[in-house]
């Protein structure tokens, strides 16, 4: 295993922790379907306990998919984190509130009742997706920072007066400028609206039929979110796959503008194309098979899978092949490669054969799932047995 | 010195009580998820054994209250992983190749384990079998544990790093050993110290819960068997916290002196040392240490404190004077003073700079005919090397072994080079001394509350115990935080002992941001644990179903 080797390695277990992460988040996208799908209390509880079983495997990817990247990439947490401050503070806030939003809603003595608990599901719903989806978009539009490893050397002993911290945003937003360029918020927008449709055939595969009339009442929001989930998401990939990529010179490890540099990077390495077409492909027909078959109901598997590998190779994309992963728009030579931002080379050695556990941990999680789905969700058992 | 360093002081202080809020909401839940998961681990384990529904009602009570608690535990935790980035970037850099590690081993070990089982333990009841089940609930307090487990691996790193060495060509620290980081001995202590007494918190809590029951004469049966359960592994607990607690403070005195001579308000150290029982400091104001010899009104127990930190009635323990001005330790070798610590920390700096200047020339001269190395590749290092043959012209250059050997040599008090004063290095003392005899009254208090409680006691006295033992409740929520006061107030002003003061791992935030960040969490956290609170005193006064 070379050094090289384990800098891609981690890479591929951080896009895929983080394409893990967006399939997950049916959690969100359904949260944001509790008022629309759900007409009485009893069918919003329905949709709640749903998704309830299942939040903790988003939150726990979350967490992880941080610690992972703090492990293999120190840098990029230290920049990201503590220079586009806001718009992760936001991010962090909404899932404070959906954390706890389950296990309160229908206790007694909540104080602030049902309803407000539900609302703060669906404002996760909308934050968690829309931002977390902007700000992968950053990996491919840039961010504002500039990157100085010496400064907490570099000033005067006998004056002390120096610039001591290494990463800096910019501006004074501190993350939220993010938001002002419109292909972040496509992004974003594109990643909410895959939320809502897996979300959709989630509580389509989840709840008993005839609780909800589950299929009759997802069509149409299945239908909406997928014209809208379609047009963003092609216009983001026309426009990443037409414009100008940050690329990075492996020799001097200068970073410079090429055109078409994703394009390039999906020809260069095609057997990413092969996979992104396969997951694209397996991602449409998920759709459009639970769209017209009332009875299918592996759609959300279908359509998850096809998320998971079309998001692992879209973020390959931004790093592999010679590639700046976090370009800095305030100065092309701050941005972060997997050469200038990864750990060391024992670090990610040790670090490798602790990532030799996660199909472990993957084993007994679908060993977990199977064992608590297989039955279908219905109001009888909401009502007599543990319910949040 | 801080005005002159460019940085907002007081975004440093924000930074440091953000991360002190949330820290101390966070392990208002933690305990109890760490205890109450024993509690009714143990108590399905008798219903998997008997088969009597009483004790699968028991369990799901305790199971009911732990997720409650559990879901508070989780959000707050969440923040406090993201806050190492969010607020302390520099640090995040610096030891982010040692520092992440543990942190992703948590998610993937322990996390996971953790939230896949209590889904199962919560909606498993009437899905899988009996002994799945079991194992679900074991297997999340077993996660909750080796979490534990990890993420005290990096505090305890924080406090005395070990395993790790200076990388000049990429400007941080990086992991040598993950042995030593994983394993450290005072990871081990800190450990067993806080799973401890985390158990002795959900034991108390238990106890609390089930006596306010007797008391009202409500379900006698489970309240007399949670009691009696819950007093035993409170009971153990407190006799092995005891032990631990010893070895802790062994350990803190050989690691961290100064936290050990700020927790007894030891001004002027020696020989033949007493351990402070109570004494007059003034809880608003740090006592004036350089020219008092001790505080005022000192109550003691003669050798006590000698004995506690070298294991030798006799042992010499350093004062706060002696470890600014210097002393000679117990196997002869000197400690330096500060002010040559300081001195020493700035060559540090110097010849850390001088270093890169080097690399950076030796780049240009690279690029301008030779072939560059990649950045990560150690360039100095290269050069040193006998084999790094394209820069022979250039290795031999005596010059950087002198530098590299007075950067290697004055490396260990880096972080003393951004001191300018004495009194930057000393804790503060009143909660370092106060907070620490909370925690230890407060053990020895619980201690006497499980003997009590397990006591044959009747009538009167048996309602004052059980009156007791519900006050305990609040009490054990302090004393537990006040743990984690002397642990974290006793190693200022470093993030990571020696090396890197706060004031040089902030990120670059005006303080403003981080006042409305730690305002915006102050109500947050406060409303949610005002809920948690209601919620919890609801299910309790409800009670478990059917018993």
């Amino acid at each position: 295993m070379t050094y090289i080797f384990l800098q891609h390695y981690w890479c591929f277990v951080v896009a895929l922790l983080a394409a893990l992460l967006v399939f997950l988040m049916f959690v969100q996208g359904a949260n944001t379907l509790i008022f629309s799908l759900g007409r009485t209390p009893d069918e919003r509880r329905l949709i709640v306990n749903a998704t309830g079983r299942k939040w903790e495997f988003t939150f726990t990817t979350l967490v992880t998919f941080g610690g992972a990247f703090f492990a293999s990439y120190p840098l990029f947490y230290s920049t990201s984190f503590g220079g586009a401050y806001w718009l992760w503070m936001i991010i962090l806030f909404s899932f404070v509130l959906q954390a706890v939003s389950y296990e309160f809603q229908n206790k007694l003595g909540n104080l602030l009742g049902t309803r407000t608990y539900q609302w703060l599901l669906v404002l996760n719903g909308i934050l968690g997706p829309v931002l977390l989806g902007g700000a992968v978009a950053t990996f491919f539009t840039g961010s504002n920072f500039i990157v100085e490893k010496g400064n907490i050397v570099n000033f005067q002993l006998s004056t002390f007066n120096s610039q001591l911290i290494i990463s800096r945003w910019a501006n004074a937003s501190h993350g939220l400028d993010a938001l002002l360029n419109p292909w972040n918020i496509v992004l974003g927008l594109a990643v909410f609206f895959l939320a809502r449709i897996l979300g959709c055939l989630y509580i389509h595969k989840q709840v008993e039929e005839g609780q909800l009339d589950n299929h009759q009442r997802i069509i149409r929001p299945l239908w909406t979110s997928t014209i809208l989930f379609l047009g963003l998401f092609l216009a983001f990939l026309g426009h990443i796959l037409t414009c100008e990529g940050y690329a990075v010179d492996p020799q001097t490890g200068v970073v410079f503008m090429e055109p078409y540099k994703y394009l390039h990077n999906l020809i260069v390495m095609w057997p990413l194309l092969v996979v992104l077409l396969i997951g694209v492909v397996f991602v449409l027909f998920g759709i459009l098979w639970s769209l017209t078959h009332k009875e299918y109901r592996r759609g959300f598997w279908v359509v998850g899978f096809g998320t998971v590998v079309t998001v692992t190779v879209l973020l390959l994309l931004t790093a592999w092949n010679n590639t700046a992963y976090y370009p800095s728009t305030a100065d092309l030579q701050s941005s972060l490669t997997m050469q200038n931002s990864c750990s060391s080379e024992f670090t990610l050695r040790t670090m490798f054969w602790v990532s030799l556990l996660i199909p472990f941990v993957l084993a007994y999680i679908i060993y977990a799932w199977r064992a608590i789905d297989k039955k279908k969700l219905t109001l009888d058992e909401i009502n007599n047995d543990h319910a949040y | 010195m801080n005005h002159l360093l460019n940085i907002d002081l007081a975004a440093v202080d924000w930074a440091r009580a953000q991360f002190a809020l949330t820290a101390i909401y966070h392990w208002l839940f933690v305990p109890l998820t760490l205890g109450l998961a024993v509690v009714m681990g143990k108590m399905e384990t008798l219903y998997y054994r008997t088969g009597q529904e009483f004790w699968k009602q028991t369990a799901k009570f305790w199971q009911k209250l732990f997720g409650i608690n559990f879901a508070m535990g989780v959000a707050t935790g969440l923040i406090l992983e993201f806050e190492f980035g969010t607020n302390w970037s520099n640090y995040s850099y610096l030891v982010g190749d040692i520092f992440g590690a543990p942190l992703a081993v948590e998610g993937i070990v322990a996390f996971f384990m953790e939230s896949t089982f209590v889904a199962v333990m919560f909606f498993g009841w009437n899905k899988v079998s009996k002994g799945f089940h079991l194992a679900s609930t074991w297997l999340t307090g077993l996660g909750a544990t080796i979490s534990a487990w990890w993420i005290l691996v990096a505090n305890s790193w924080m406090q005395h790093p070990v395993g790790q060495a200076f990388n000049p060509d990429t400007m941080r620290n990086e992991m040598t050993s993950f042995a030593e980081v994983a394993l450290s001995p005072v990871a081990v202590d800190k450990f067993v110290h806080t799973v401890l007494s985390a158990w002795v918190l959900g034991a108390v809590f238990v106890v609390g819960v089930s006596s306010w029951y007797l008391l009202k004469k409500r379900h006698t049966e489970f309240a007399t068997k949670s009691l009696r359960v819950g007093a035993i592994f409170g009971l153990i607990s407190s006799i092995l916290i005891m032990i631990s607690g010893h070895h802790s403070a062994y350990t803190v005195a050989q690691t961290q002196p100064m936290k050990l001579a700020a927790m007894e308000a030891l001004y002027k150290g020696g020989t033949d040392q007493p351990l402070t029982i109570i004494a007059g400091i003034n809880p608003f104001q740090q006592p004036d240490y350089e020219t008092t010899d001790e505080p005022p009104l000192k109550l003691a127990v003669p050798y006590a404190l000698s004995f506690l930190a070298t294991n030798d009635m006799n042992g010499y323990v350093p004062g706060i004077r002696d470890i600014l001005d210097g002393y000679t330790k117990a196997d002869g070798t000197q400690e330096p003073s500060l002010a040559e610590k300081i001195e020493r920390g700035r060559a540090a700096i110097a010849a850390l700079a001088e270093i890169r200047k080097r690399n950076e020339e030796l780049r240009v001269k690279n690029e301008e005919g030779l072939a560059r190395r990649p950045e990560g590749e150690s360039q100095f290092a290269a050069a040193m090397s006998d084999t790094a043959t394209p820069n022979s012209h250039l290795e031999k250059d005596s010059s950087f072994f002198i530098l590299h050997s007075s950067f290697e040599e004055n490396m260990p008090y880096f972080g003393y080079g951004y001191v300018k004063d004495r009194d930057q290095v000393v804790p503060y003392i009143p909660v370092c001394f106060y907070a620490f005899r909370v925690m230890v009254g407060g053990g020895c208090l619980f201690m006497l509350l499980f003997i009590l409680i397990l006591a044959p006691t009747r009538g009167r006295w048996r309602s004052a115990v059980l009156w007791l033992a519900i006050c305990c409740i609040p009490i054990a929520y302090i004393v537990s935080e006040a743990g984690w006061l002397v642990a974290e107030f006793g190693r200022q002003p470093w993030t990571i002992q020696d090396m890197l003061p706060t004031w040089v791992g902030v990120s670059q935030l005006g303080s403003s941001a981080v006042m409305t960040t730690f305002l915006l969490f102050l109500i947050l956290f406060t409303t949610l644990l005002a809920v948690e609170i209601s919620i919890m005193v609801r299910a309790i006064k409800e009670g478990p179903k059917g018993l």
